[in-house]
């Protein structure tokens, strides 16, 4: 399916009961050269807009949230080994981690592209 | 009087887009800034370039092999004149104005009765004048201050129809020396006047990097066409200033706002060295500034300092931000940092702090609690990156 987004700048990809979550390419460029990244405990059940990561740059930090409830399932290791990943492909290698939905309906409720990208280009 | 903080920065940031009427002041390089990309954001009441796009870790690095140019017309320059200025502006400072020989630039910092930081500055004695360079933050508030204390005893005059540009970089002086054959005699903080196509600098040996490198005071006409030139050549990138505050503190150097401000005294900041010993206890002309009583029996030892400035380093690959709390060993919070991040030059994380003095010697282990989790660091001598500086 395609992509669903967050004011908090997620964006999330479902697939099955599974959903892929990352920053946005407005995100990554807000934020400048990403240094680190701090990722959650796979197992964890975290409610969404918990807080599930941190994403830094060296002039700024910024939490990463749950766009949806769920169990993480997985985590990028090679975007923790190489934050800079959350760059150079946002949308693809620089994935965050996945998480097993526990309430498919909140996905419904995010943004879709259109109204993302007019959020973004507001905020 | 109080100075605003470094900025926050969000994810949500307050771009400027080139046409929002913000009622931010705009620097001569304002539209040369937007023609280059630069990302604007609002910084001591100014519209500045944080970055530009190549980003702020390729300015950073570019700094340190090449030289980057800096804007930095948002600091506040200003004359004071008169046959008495050395003597009256050295009230406002625990350090050696008066001893000052000409041509040559010191550190200075204007200190509140109790003696804490006002602000501090960069002054240069010309021979007909003192050249200050303060804050563009704190600069209403130091010219208020001056011309409040030292008014009737001296002339204070700002220069606002200057701006002023930093070069700095192992190759900012065969860049410079291209345009302006000369600038490569003078030597760290040393300074003179020079005519560029038909403009009249006062360019310094100094800055803010560590790095070898000038500042250019140019009036506001010429800056634009002089920075122009300078990008011109192939060294030259331009640099925002989050790279300018990620060089500042790999040299280990104080932000105003963060690491000192009207709650430290220059002790209390390790900026012992800036005070020279004609003003300490036994010095010929000892005392006699703001908050003397309070400085010189901490710089004595006669009164137990209470925190004291250090620098950290990380052994872990995890930054450690401004108003990050320091436990030690047995969990109790000793100290907090005011500023920190992931050191372009080291690939390590490094903070500047203040910490009880029992945990201030070099070596000391202590822990940063970062989001709950403590992050082991080590108190280690600043400058974290050795600097550059063309001593001659």
């Amino acid at each position: 399916m395609s992509l669903k987004y967050t004011e908090d700048h997620e964006w999330i990809r479902v697939d099955g009961d599974v959903a892929t979550v990352g920053i946005t390419h407005h995100a990554q460029d807000a934020l400048g050269d990403v240094v680190f990244v701090d990722l959650p405990e796979v197992g964890k059940t975290l409610a969404q807009k918990e807080v599930a990561g941190v994403v830094e740059s060296v002039k700024a930090a910024a939490d990463v949230y749950m766009p949806v409830s769920g169990e993480i399932t997985e985590v990028n290791e090679d975007l923790r080994n190489d934050p800079s990943l959350a760059n150079s492909d946002p949308l693809g290698a620089g994935w965050f981690f996945k998480v097993k939905l526990s309430n498919a309906g909140e996905v419904a409720a995010l943004l879709d592209e259109t109204a993302y990208t007019a959020f973004a280009a507001n905020a | 009087m109080a100075c605003v903080p470094w900025f926050q920065f969000a994810l949500q940031e307050n771009r400027l887009s080139a046409t929002e009427a913000t009622g931010l002041l705009t620097t001569p390089l304002n539209a040369l800034h937007l023609e280059l990309g630069a990302r604007m954001v609002p910084f001591a009441g100014y519209s500045m370039p944080v970055q530009y796009p190549t980003g702020l870790m390729a300015e950073h690095l570019h700094t340190r092999s090449a030289a980057g140019l800096f804007d930095v017309s948002h600091m506040g320059q200003l004359r004071l004149v008169g046959d008495d200025a050395a003597a009256a502006f050295e009230t406002l400072m625990p350090v050696d104005v008066v001893g000052l020989p000409v041509g040559k630039q010191r550190y200075g910092l204007l200190l509140t009765d109790e003696g804490t930081i006002i602000d501090d500055l960069m002054f240069f004695n010309r021979g007909e004048d003192l050249f200050v360079i303060v804050n563009g933050a704190c600069k209403a508030g130091d010219i208020a201050h001056i011309q409040a204390r030292i008014g009737a005893r001296c002339d204070v005059i700002p220069m606002p129809e200057r701006a002023l540009l930093a070069l700095q970089g192992p190759q900012a002086v065969a860049a410079l020396s291209r345009l302006v054959p000369g600038v490569e005699k003078l030597v760290f903080m040393t300074g003179a006047g020079f005519t560029w196509n038909g403009a009249d600098l006062f360019i310094t040996r100094s800055g803010y990097t560590g790095e070898d490198g000038f500042e250019i005071s140019v009036p506001n006409e010429s800056a634009e066409a002089l920075a122009r030139a300078l990008l011109a050549m192939t060294e030259v990138k331009p640099v925002g200033l989050g790279a300018r505050n990620s060089l500042r503190l790999e040299a280990g150097l104080c932000l105003y706002g963060n690491d000192i401000d009207t709650t430290t005294t220059p002790v209390e900041a390790s900026l012992n060295w800036a005070i020279q010993k004609v003003r300490r206890l036994g010095g010929a002309r000892a005392g006699g500034f703001p908050g003397a009583g309070t400085v010189l029996a901490q710089l004595d030892g006669a009164m137990r300092l209470e925190r004291q400035r250090v620098g950290l380093v990380a052994t872990e690959r995890v930054p450690v931000r401004e108003h990050v709390k320091l436990e030690n060993l047995d969990g109790q919070t000793v100290g907090e940092v005011t500023s920190g991040l992931l050191s372009p030059t080291l690939n390590q994380p490094v903070a500047l702090a203040y910490v009880q003095p029992d945990y201030a010697a070099a070596g000391t282990e202590l822990f940063a609690m970062v989001r709950g989790k403590p992050v082991p660091m080590v108190v280690t001598p600043t400058p974290f990156v050795p600097t550059r500086y063309h001593r001659g």
